[in-house]
């Protein structure tokens, strides 16, 4: 690189840095703008909030939907399921990763097109939804962690990451007198945590974000209801009132404290919340896991 | 022998569904079962063919689904290229990881977001106002003409920090060496940018683009489901929506399984070519 800043240059990095300035902030205002929402008061919201502080802070609206026994008890459903569906998932994708990536495993090429295949086969929405019923899984907590547990993706990137593991490994441990069950959790779990936190990260992110799964399956249960089901609920009313003229002013002369401007903000944020801790700490290996699946495409 | 589960649980959850495909030849009745259902040949394919509704749907999910992957590309291969002249470490890493954020929300939440920020009283409409492009505010999701771009514009916002990451992997790939030889050579940071970084990544973006158009019937649509409404549902309606209506609201099972099938089948041959096409020009 040569040491010398042109004018072309200076100009180019002016341009640049503004851009991804602008850029940064169109990504990240929406965020806060409704951040600063869910944090002011509701009334004072209808004058309309533009910037990214609250005008008159308040916790109410938080108070206010968490002390509402349905959206309470769906957020409880949305963790239990990120929890039971991640250690279910990674279990199984890594079992089956392994299995696949044995090289001296007979079925292993017929496999593994077996389960390529499925990424681009979708039977439809009703005959799965008629399959899950004769399995009982309809209005069923286990619709949420069962079916997903395998999937292809998930599998084959797990699969190529433990290929590249030298054999020598494996080999030396079976000679030591290791059995597969062992020779996995002892060798190849420790060598793959990348992969294996990366895979963990989009099951989660996906087992948090998941509501047509609900909405499919499980809509007649109020108490199997997941926090993004609620959350799109009241997305529906908003747009189903979208039509009429300035709707929220309206409603708000109603209702006492909030608004359904406010409540919405309030849910979008304990939604985006786990998700805005957890992620930039695992930038890393994801950055890493997606490089990887993406080698294979 | 571990395999064994495995294979029983994708068959059950993968390739047992097919299996009520045939619904799409019956008049199903869930309470006759398949067994009990009548047959009634390709009926229900012909009806959908009639539909003057299903060429509406299938031209929404194309325009939206092609606008998607153009804007998409461009924006995150020039997003890539535009992040690799950055020097300084730090500023370029906390762009990058805001620009992945909204990937991680769900629709329902990016919505929300959207919804809030184009509202009548919303922020675009009162900066707008405020600086005199407008006279009055725009419902902007109720707007026809404008909702297919809307739907390009969003994704774009929500995909591209994400998609620019397999660009940035293959810019960091490239030789330095090239770089150094244009250098002694003369050429500036855009001529570089031209005749170095882009042709470079040329083959990565190749690929991604054909596979991606394997999906042009069957791409995402939760962001319709999100954001479509009565206004503008002439042209937001795209085919999985067009199931579901069928299906799910109507309950007319056989006739949506129809769609769905021309659906995926649409999909496998599409992927099938296109994965010829990548052989074909590598």
């Amino acid at each position: 690189m040569s040491k010398f800043r042109t004018r072309e240059d200076l100009f180019l990095d002016t341009l640049i840095y503004l851009f991804l300035i602008f850029l940064t902030f169109i990504t990240i205002y929406p965020f806060l703008n409704v951040l600063a929402i869910s944090l002011n008061d509701a009334i004072d919201s209808n004058r309309g909030l533009l910037g990214i502080w609250p005008r008159k802070f308040t916790l109410y609206n938080f108070q206010n939907i968490l002390s509402d026994h349905q959206i309470y008890h769906a957020t409880m459903i949305s963790i239990l399921r990120t929890v039971i569906g991640t250690v279910l998932g990674l279990t199984a994708s890594t079992v089956f990763a392994y299995v696949l990536s044995r090289k001296d495993f007979f079925l292993r090429k017929f496999l593994t097109a077996f389960v390529l295949i499925t990424m681009y086969l979708n039977a439809g929405i009703l005959p799965i939804f008629f399959l899950y019923r004769e399995l009982n899984l309809i209005n069923n907590f286990l619709v949420y962690v069962i079916p997903g547990m395998v999937t292809a993706f998930n599998v084959i990137v797990v699969k190529k990451f433990i290929e590249q593991l030298p054999d020598s490994l494996v080999e030396s441990a079976r000679i030591d007198g290791a059995g597969e069950l062992r020779i996995l959790v002892r060798i190849i779990v420790p060598l793959s945590l990348p992969i294996l936190a990366t895979i963990a990260l989009f099951i989660a992110v996906y087992q948090w974000n998941a509501w047509f799964d609900t909405f499919l399956y499980a809509s007649s249960r109020e108490s199997l209801s997941t926090l993004q089901y609620e959350l799109m609920k009241t997305l529906q009313s908003a747009m189903r009132n979208m039509g009429s003229s300035s709707v929220d002013y309206v409603q708000s002369a109603t209702s006492q404290m909030t608004t359904p401007q406010s409540v919405r903000a309030a849910m979008t944020i304990i939604a985006t919340a786990p998700i805005l801790v957890v992620y930039p700490f695992l930038q890393k290996y994801f950055v890493k896991g997606l490089t990887l699946g993406g080698v294979k495409e | 022998m571990l395999a064994i589960p495995f294979i029983i649980f994708v068959f059950i959850f993968y390739y047992l569904p097919l299996r009520g495909w045939v619904m799409a030849f019956q008049d199903f009745r869930p309470h006759l079962g398949i067994a009990g259902s009548k047959w009634v040949g390709w009926l229900n394919f012909k009806l959908l063919f009639e539909d003057q509704r299903f060429y509406e749907v299938i031209r929404n999910t194309l325009a939206m689904n092609l606008l998607k992957l153009l804007f998409g590309f461009i924006s995150a291969v020039g997003l890539a290229v535009i992040l690799n002249e950055v020097r300084v470490y730090f500023f370029k890493r906390v762009v990058q990881t805001i620009s992945y954020l909204p990937h991680f929300v769900s629709w329902v939440v990016a919505g929300n977001i959207i919804i809030s920020m184009l509202s009548r009283g919303g922020p675009l409409n009162q900066f707008l106002l405020s600086i005199g492009i407008l006279q009055e505010p725009i419902l902007w999701l109720g707007q026809k003409s404008l909702f297919w771009l809307i739907i390009a514009l969003t994704d774009v916002w929500k995909e591209v920090g994400w998609n620019a990451i397999i660009y940035l992997a293959a810019i960091a790939s490239i030789d330095p060496v090239m770089y150094e030889a244009a250098d002694i050579d003369g050429a500036g940071r855009i001529k570089k940018i031209f005749y170095i970084t882009i042709p470079s990544i040329m083959p990565t973006i190749k690929i991604i683009f054909v596979m991606n158009i394997g999906w042009v019937l069957s791409m995402g649509f939760y962001q319709q489901y999100v954001l479509n409404n009565s206004l503008v549902a002439e042209v937001g309606e795209v085919l999985q929506l067009y199931v579901i209506k069928y299906g799910i609201n109507m309950f007319r099972f056989s006739y949506a399984t129809a769609a769905g099938i021309f659906q995926t089948v649409v999909s496998l041959v599409l992927v099938f070519i296109v994965n010829k096409l990548i052989r074909a020009t590598d």
